[in-house]
């Protein structure tokens, strides 16, 4: 009887039964997806993360960044001078080129006996010191300077009755200089396997070898090699000196690039950025995760001037569009996904109220020929129960499909980490153009794709048992709410009520 | 101590509080109602019977008159275990349904008593057959014993070909047949019917009463029916009036 009743009622009250199922299957629906979506979040948070710190490090080591006023030294921006003598001059103009290494923007140095320190406290399983820097190199054209042709008449007297200015980098006495940055991971060929390199394979080439310590071999992110015209055989002048690509790496998480654009050995790195026995980054791998803290507190108090963090710090320093979608999801997406959800289950209590009690008359009945409270309520529980589960089942279609456009969808997410891996400052100079005074056109072109390394990531939105998982439970949860409030109701119906007339 | 000395205390004090645990005796009384008063408190309260005393001998057929407002609704109430008087009692053969809990006047209307409503009082979605099988749910009677008994209470109100329609595609009498049969299905001592004939035209109303008469002459029944129309109270053997919850005879 229970069976055929419950068939027959969700049957032949169609509309009522569409109206919860419908209610339930968009709210199921958005709580997976976003439920999907913030787990893909957290995924891509991770692999930002990995790509800059690599795979199993625990817990980084910074120098605690200087008072405001003496901070900025070792990033701000540099002079370049150039002799007399420098320069290739060919038809009229002059083209210089200088590179200088310097520690990264935003990144402060210490010295490497720390390194040794963290290596000799209990629970830590591995570390690693890296130097991270910034070569900036400054190239252009100028027109090229004679003895006969004083500078300051071109500038002053560019309309009086001396020959026009000729040579330059258009051809009329102009000038157009290029800065051009390149993110320098300065590395213990060496050293433990724990740091950004843990989360990068070697694409072309070799990675770095312990012989490789004192020479001028660079390893080279692929991306930026790509974007650069560089590969393996080739060289690039990092601080004055050549370097031989001896490899190219990528990043093991799809779609990232890895921490830096090139990566030395550790000891040139410092010798030529002037920052000799000194690390900007200490990577460390505790034994266990749960020495984590234990570890974190020993290296604060071995090593007072440095700061600690640890992943989950970390994670809160992925910026970016990520950073913001992940807060977006997190915080908006909750909220939205708990007031569909609320509203989905009142809609199916109000509408389960709303058909016990139109059908008052027909529970009055069932009481007048002897069924039970038990026997109504059991009735009631079940129609929502079944209720809720095809808006379930619905729900979880609807869900799936959503979840499937998302990652059809493969929206990018722009991430970056740590203060030293994203470039800043202008894109380019303009060229001081003395007769036309328009700025020179070109010299934006390669600079800004060179040196951005921030980590893009593909949103994937990936289907959990959790996310199946939460579905159905929500599902449960909506019917048996429905059927309690409305089995509720009815159990309270006097069996007169069959009595009741029927106007 | 002999066995005789022990068991004797332990068969007396056993209550029949089970009504079906012995045979009714349909010689004697199957209804006694001892100053039985319901009040409705409310806003105002309505006494809707007062201090009623009545006997209703097993297969006598009782018809209630009287005006709307006068207490038929709520006496059938008391006799239907629908609900329990304010004071007084109310006795059904040997169950005080005045004193029993919801559970077994439940128990008490499932195995002893038939309904039939002034409105039909079908379940919209169930076919004549599922509705008359309703009946027996709380019985915990067998599927195919529960089919076959309502094929056969179908087939007695003439209505064997109809055992699949729901009842918006039936008339009003052919539904008020399936309520009859609903009703007899079980086999009850006792048929309470509301106005059975108030929402059916003459013609059909005569085929139900004779119906109701006709069943009752073959199975014994005790039939009680409230009515307005004293073409229908005149079938009676016996006839109640009601007025500001007071009976009286006929
Ligand atoms: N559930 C109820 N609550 C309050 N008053 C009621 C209720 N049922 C009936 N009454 C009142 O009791 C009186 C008798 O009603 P009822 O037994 O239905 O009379 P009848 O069936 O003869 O028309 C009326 O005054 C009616 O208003
Ligand atoms: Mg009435």
């Amino acid at each position: 009887m229970f069976f055929t009743f419950l068939r027959r009622e969700l049957a032949g009250r169609r509309r009522q039964t569409a109206i919860v199922a419908i209610g339930m299957a968009l709210a199921i629906a958005l709580v997976m997806i976003v439920n999907a979506v913030s787990t893909g979040m957290r995924d891509a948070q991770a692999e930002v993360l990995q790509s800059v710190y690599g795979v199993g490090t625990d817990l980084t080591v910074t120098a605690t960044p200087a008072a405001p006023g003496d901070g900025g030294a070792d990033g701000g921006p540099q002079r370049f001078e150039f002799d007399a003598g420098d320069g290739q001059t060919a038809d009229g103009s002059t083209a210089l080129s200088q590179s200088r290494l310097a520690a990264g923007p935003g990144s402060q140095t210490f010295d490497a006996a720390a390194l040794d320190t963290v290596q000799g406290l209990d629970g830590v399983e591995a570390a690693a010191a890296t130097l991270s820097l910034e070569n900036v190199t400054f190239s252009g054209e100028l027109p090229a300077m004679s003895q006969d042709q004083g500078g300051t008449d071109v500038q002053t007297a560019p309309g009086g009755d001396g020959a026009p200015p000729q040579g330059g980098f258009d051809g009329a006495g102009g000038s157009a200089f290029d800065v051009d940055r390149v993110t320098v991971l300065g590395i213990d060929p060496a050293g433990a396997a724990v740091g950004p390199l843990s989360a990068a394979a070697v694409d072309e080439g070799r990675g770095l070898e312990a012989s490789d310590a004192g020479r001028a071999v660079a390893v080279l992110d692929a991306s930026y090699a790509a974007s650069a015209g560089l590969a393996v055989g080739d060289a690039i002048e990092l601080g004055g000196t050549d370097f031989e690509i001896v490899g190219t790496v990528v990043s093991t998480s799809a779609d990232a690039t890895t921490a830096s654009n090139a990566y030395v050995p550790l000891d040139l790195a410092q010798s030529l950025s002037g920052q000799e026995g000194k690390v900007s980054d200490v990577y460390v791998q505790a034994a266990s995760a749960d020495r984590i803290d234990a570890v974190q507190s020993a290296i604060e108090e071995a090593l007072p001037d440095t700061t600690v963090s640890t992943q989950s710090d970390l994670a809160a320093q992925v910026s970016g569009s990520l950073g913001s979608a992940s807060a977006l999801i997190s915080n908006l997406g909750l909220w939205v996904s708990i007031a569909v959800l609320a509203a989905a289950f009142l809609t199916a209590v109000l509408f389960t109220i709303q058909g016990v009690t139109r059908r008052t008359r027909e529970f009055g009945t069932l009481k007048a020929i002897g069924w039970r409270n038990r026997r109504i309520v059991g009735q009631v529980a079940g129609e929502s129960l079944v209720q809720g589960l095809i808006g379930g089942a619905a729900g979880l279609v609807v869900g799936l499909a959503g979840i499937w456009v998302v990652n059809l969808l493969g929206l990018t997410l722009g991430g970056s980490a740590g203060g030293g891996f994203t470039a800043g400052g202008p894109g380019a100079m303009p060229g001081a153009d003395a007769s036309a005074g328009a700025p020179a056109g070109g010299a934006t072109g390669p600079f800004s794709a060179a040196s951005q390394t921030a980590t893009d990531v593909v949103l994937s939105a990936p289907v959990t048992v959790g996310v199946i998982a939460v579905a159905i439970g929500l599902a449960v949860l909506g019917g048996l709410l429905a059927g309690a409030v409305g089995g509720w109701r009815a159990a309270r119906l006097r069996p007169a009520e069959a009595l009741r007339s029927v106007g | 101590m002999s066995a005789a000395a022990s068991a004797r205390p332990l068969t007396t004090a056993v209550p029949s509080n089970e009504p079906n645990a012995d045979p009714p005796q349909r010689s004697t009384a199957m209804y006694r109602l001892e100053h039985v008063t319901k009040e409705y408190r409310g806003k105002r309260t309505v006494t809707a019977l007062k201090d009623v005393t009545l006997e209703i001998p097993a297969g006598q057929h009782v018809a209630i008159q009287g005006p709307t407002g006068g207490g038929k609704s709520t006496l059938l109430q008391m006799l239907g275990a629908l609900d329990r008087p304010t004071s007084g009692r109310v006795v059904l053969g040997e169950a005080e349904l005045s004193h029993l809990p919801d559970a077994k006047l439940a128990g008490v209307r499932a195995a002893q008593l038939g309904f039939v409503f002034q409105g039909f009082n079908l379940i919209p979605t169930l076919s004549a057959q599922e509705n008359v099988e309703a009946a027996l749910a709380p019985l915990g009677v067998a599927a195919a014993e529960r089919t076959r008994r309502a094929g056969e209470a179908l087939a007695a109100v003439g209505l064997a070909d109809r055992a699949g329609h729901v009842p918006g595609e039936l008339s009003g009498g052919q539904q008020q047949r399936v309520a009859i049969a609903r009703a007899l299905v079980k086999e009850p001592e006792v048929l309470l019917a509301d106005e059975p004939t108030g929402a059916l035209d003459e013609g059909t109303r005569d085929e139900i009463l004779e119906l109701l008469e006709g069943i009752r002459r073959d199975r014994g029944l005790t039939l009680v029916v409230v009515t307005h129309d004293s073409a229908v109270a005149r079938r009676a053997e016996r006839r109640l009036h009601l007025m500001d919850g007071v009976v009286t005879e006929r």
